[in-house]
């Protein structure tokens, strides 16, 4: 089994497949602890996590923040309207302040793609993406990965399509990173203007007919459109996107196989990418997604604070 | 360092007898099984807590002991001293500790670290009648006020030396070995 060396975790580009292998072992592991009448353990006893959410989240931010407790690490939360970021001070020198008060790990998430990787050349905690813009979202990606691994058994030669705005998300380049690595075959659909110029160098297959990306598909992941990131009319209308993108029961039922899987990252917008009877329905995997998340994150905040510790030691 | 040999402490057979011996010791001291879980450390423990645990029912008429596996990974004191982060691998007792008279099996009793750990995680997990403790092997060197229940075999050691115990489950055969450090 490899070793667990690295103090941040910033992307999934970066990681190689026994990392993310060990990741997701160690979140199997960690999901038991859920389960429990006293669902803690005492392994981060003594550290301190600062919360940092620069852009609004319920799922990603109330996750990690349990599975921090769940190891017993004291947290922090910090939020950019509560924040002297509001009287101009810079990232660089809020992080400077925190480093200053002993804290061990920070988990950002901002809209600048790549702040992570700037801000942990500057500071000692270990800092964790929790989203950065358009860039990456790697313990998504993980959480994707564990879920369709518990649900099928492996990765390998499991098909995923991943159906929406490609160009923004970072769910979108955290899955296909992870996924290609651990062997799996990605398909990516959406309107031509939300699919990036070059995409197929990643090793993916493109399509813009969301039937095609439905019939041989394992598994699809369905995007969320990001209307706070769709000023510049990238579509025409939700309705039309709806209509043509939308996953619903009966396009299902038509051109997907039997036993396909439906996942997707939260919030759902019903009606629009996804129709609430496959939300809801037996294909769904979303509230699983959701259960996982918080393994998937106890593994990562374990497995990088116990790497920082031992650099310290050194 | 390199380890070498020093010495065979026990052999297959005589693991099987004192196995045998501890499982009736178990029988005897609790007047039967009733409430009784039995429950493993990982690694070794948990497979000795395996064969214990048959032995038991196979003296007790056929009377099955749910048995559990205890990762106590999380729970080291030492997590940040050593260099490489350990595997986490589960937990994994799929009955209700409570009121249950709890038989704990580990390999090696030295320090007392290991069982201070378990003690730990199984009382997070409710409030059991009883724990006791069974270990294969008791070296010494206890640094914790901490005894067990059921020994199968005292064996004085220096701190420097290591008892090692090799079982077909893990390592293809069985037998405790007593290792101590090469002459420079």
């Amino acid at each position: 089994m490899s070793e667990w060396t690295r103090k941040d975790l910033l992307g999934l580009e970066e990681l190689s497949t026994e990392e993310i292998e060990l990741i997701l072992s160690t979140a199997a592991s960690f999901k038991e602890i859920s389960t429990r009448a006293v669902k803690k353990v005492p392994t981060l006893r003594g550290k301190t996590i600062v919360l940092f959410f620069f852009e609004p989240s319920t799922r990603t931010r109330s996750s990690f923040e349990i599975a921090a407790k769940r190891l017993s690490a004291d947290t922090l939360n910090i939020t950019t309207s509560s924040s002297a970021i509001q009287k101009g001070e810079t990232l660089k020198d809020t992080f400077k302040n925190i480093e200053a008060m002993q804290v061990d790990c920070i988990i950002l998430r901002h809209s600048s793609s790549g702040i992570g990787h700037t801000l942990s050349k500057c500071v000692t905690p270990s800092i964790i993406n929790a989203g950065d813009g358009c860039h990456e979202h790697p313990t998504q990606g993980l959480l994707d990965m564990f879920t369709i691994k518990e649900k099928k058994g492996s990765l390998n030669n499991v098909k995923v399509s991943i159906i929406g705005d490609i160009t923004h998300s970072r769910v979108a380049r955290s899955n296909i990173w992870g996924l290609k690595k651990l062997g799996a075959q990605v398909t990516v659909c959406g309107p031509r203007t939300l699919l990036p110029r070059d995409i197929d160098k990643l090793g993916v297959k493109v399509t813009t007919s969301l039937p095609e990306a439905l019939k041989s598909a394992d598994v699809i992941n369905v995007l969320r459109i990001q209307r706070e990131r769709q000023e510049a009319g990238l579509f025409p209308s939700l309705r039309e996107y709806a209509i043509r993108f939308g996953v619903t029961r009966e396009k299902l039922e038509r051109f997907a196989r039997k036993d396909v899987l439906v996942m997707h990252p939260g919030p759902l917008n019903r009606g629009i990418e996804i129709t609430p009877d496959v939300a809801d329905g037996s294909y769904s995997l979303i509230l699983d997604q959701v259960t996982n998340g918080i393994a998937v994150r106890m593994a990562v905040l374990y497995l990088t604070l116990q790497a920082n510790a031992d650099g310290e030691e050194e | 360092m390199a380890l070498k040999v020093k010495s065979n402490l026990m052999d297959e057979q005589m693991i099987r007898r004192t196995l045998m011996r501890i499982s009736h010791e178990i029988l005897e001291r609790n007047k039967g099984t009733q409430n009784m879980g039995i429950v493993g450390i990982r690694c070794r423990g948990a497979y000795l807590a395996k064969r214990v645990a048959q032995m038991i029912k196979e003296i007790d008429g056929g009377k099955k002991v749910p048995v559990g596996v205890l990762d106590i990974t999380l729970y080291r004191d030492d997590l940040t001293m050593i260099a490489a982060c350990p595997v986490v691998h589960s937990t994994k007792i799929d009955f209700d500790v409570n009121d249950k008279k709890l038989v704990l099996v580990d390999d090696v009793l030295f320090t007392g670290r290991t069982i201070r750990c378990a003690l730990d995680e199984l009382i997070d997990m409710g409030r059991p009648e009883c724990i006791q403790l069974a270990v294969l092997v008791d070296r010494g060197h206890r640094e914790l006020p901490i005894r067990a229940d059921y020994v199968g075999k005292n064996v004085p050691t220096t701190r420097d030396e290591s008892v090692e115990v090799r079982l077909t489950e893990v390592d293809g055969k069985d037998e405790v070995i007593l290792l101590t450090q090469e002459d420079a």
